[in-house]
């Protein structure tokens, strides 16, 4: 299978979110990466809408739902969001939607800095893999992989690789 | 008990994650590294409207004080509550400790509140270690002081104030100062020093309050304050443990304060940009001066703060390091 190219994804994304955001009236929206993938998608992302808005980085190691499965992630990092969420349209931004339970931890995580006026998902790629009801509003591409296959990016100029776990 | 533990320290999970917190010896530099970074994280959250994550939801914390504890125990506390683990603290020291109960009954009544995590504080030292020996073995076990040997989350919070404050540790002259004797937190302290890098670690005390054989623990030992300050970049004062002294070894209060306590003139021969730490409860006059604790050098109240944040570290990595143990011996079973 090939994989699409991260730069064409990321100029078509930026375009649907430009048009997302007009629909809603949204003028001045916070961006927020996911660490560690979303935030470099998140800043090829701006780079493309040529804005300078500040970038929030959001580590959700500590309300992951797998912790009693898998523990802590020993390089977790701080969150640092350099605004206020309160009130705020939030873009919330992944590399790659799976399961869909970062999505969930990352919401619980932002709900507990304040109460956001919306929250709008873009990711990278979607994998068709959701295990929970969140559907992102903007995508670069919908891939379908066999059990056995995963997508990795690497950053932060944004190479994507295919990998078999069954190798 | 699998033969693997013989070959690694009690503390320790078969991967080398924490699964209790006895001592900060034999712990490897990375691990104390891995607690830093982790309380670094933990400190953010702090600072937020919201403090609280859902790491321990549903988790059980048990704190157990055989020995008396404003600071120590509060925030335990406070670190249990922000993980959303339930929290409960016993001071046995009033209860049934006072009525003959044996150590290890009050355990086992403990067990049976199905508890997950312990934080044990005792007067007499290893009784951390003999409960990790014989509690069941899904429990994490989490030293809060014990007798003269360990305070490793004191340790690693005044290691936390000094990696916050300096940066690093490889080119720091760092001076403890006072009842080393005595004193848990000094134990905790050079160990933690020695393997962060740090290079010139001092002891300052006189004779009667230094134990034996010092030395090993790879420090320069002063008897006078003058020269041991001098241009030191960290200096962590020490509590006068006069409960513990059982012999008359200091001529008088007095006496101490006038060649080992912390006064402004003598903080003048360390570097401009020193810090003072010092665990708490500090007696004023005994062997700090007000203006010294309360003064811009000072970062006694930091470290309160600092130890919330790696209270949370240590509890959330020790269940961790339980939760990956079990699977570990599951998937072996299979």
């Amino acid at each position: 299978m090939s994989l699409p190219n991260p730069a064409d994804l990321i100029s078509q994304m930026a375009t649907r979110l430009k048009t997302h955001l007009a629909q809603r009236d949204i003028s001045e929206p916070r961006y927020i990466g996911i660490r560690t993938g979303g935030v470099w998608v998140a800043q090829a992302l701006l780079e493309e809408l040529g804005s300078d808005a500040p970038l929030g980085t959001l580590d959700v190691s500590f309300y992951r739902d797998d912790f009693s499965q898998n523990g802590l992630h020993p390089q977790v990092r701080p969150s640092a969001l350099p605004f206020e969420i309160e009130g705020q349209h939030l873009v919330l931004i992944d590399d790659v939607l799976m399961s869909g339970r970062t999505i969930r931890a990352a919401m619980n995580e932002l709900f507990d800095y304040g109460r956001p006026a919306s929250v709008t998902l873009v990711c990278l790629l979607d994998l068709d893999a959701a295990e929970l009801p969140i559907r992102p509003n903007v995508v670069g591409a919908t891939l379908s992989l066999a059990a056995h296959e995963r997508v990795k990016l690497s950053g932060p100029e944004l190479n994507l690789e295919l990998q078999d776990l069954a190798l | 008990m699998t033969p693997l533990d013989t070959k690694r320290p009690l503390q320790l999970n078969d991967q080398g994650q924490l699964r209790h917190f006895l001592s900060l010896d034999g712990l490897r530099r990375e691990l104390l590294t891995e607690i830093l970074d982790t309380a670094d994280s933990f400190l953010e959250v702090g600072a937020r409207a919201v403090k609280k994550v859902p790491l321990l939801r549903g988790k059980t914390v048990c704190n157990v004080f055989f020995e008396n504890s404003t600071r120590t125990r509060t925030t335990f506390e406070l670190a249990a509550q922000r993980l959303s683990a339930d929290v409960i603290t016993l001071n046995v020291s009033t209860s049934s400790a006072s009525k003959g109960e044996t150590l290890l009954d009050t355990l086992r009544n403990l067990e049976a509140m199905a508890a997950d995590m312990f934080v044990v504080r005792h007067g007499d030292s290893g009784a951390a270690h003999f409960i990790a020996e014989h509690v069941c073995p899904q429990v994490a076990i989490i030293n809060g002081g014990d007798g003269r040997h360990a305070h490793p989350t004191q340790g690693m919070l005044d290691m936390l104030t000094i990696r916050r404050h300096k940066g690093s540790f490889e080119n720091l002259s760092v001076a403890i100062v006072g009842d080393i004797l005595h004193s848990r937190v000094a134990r905790s302290n050079m160990l933690a020093l020695k393997t962060l890098g740090c290079q010139d670690i001092r002891v300052i005390a006189p004779k009667t309050l230094l134990p034996i054989g010092i030395e090993q623990y790879g420090v320069k030992v002063y008897t006078d304050m003058t020269e041991g300050l001098k241009d030191v970049d960290v200096v962590i004062m020490l509590r006068l443990q006069r409960e513990r002294m059982t012999g008359g070894l200091l001529p008088s209060e007095g006496e101490f304060y006038r060649l080992f306590g912390l006064t402004t003139a003598r903080l003048a021969g360390a570097k401009p940009d020193c810090i003072v730490m010092h665990p708490g409860p500090i007696n004023r006059g005994v062997e700090i001066e007000s203006a010294v604790a309360d003064g811009p050098h000072s970062v006694i109240l930091n470290q309160v703060t600092y130890g919330i944040a790696i209270r949370m570290a240590v509890l959330s990595m020790a269940m961790s390091g339980q939760t990956a143990q079990r699977q570990f011996e599951q998937e072996n079973a299979q």
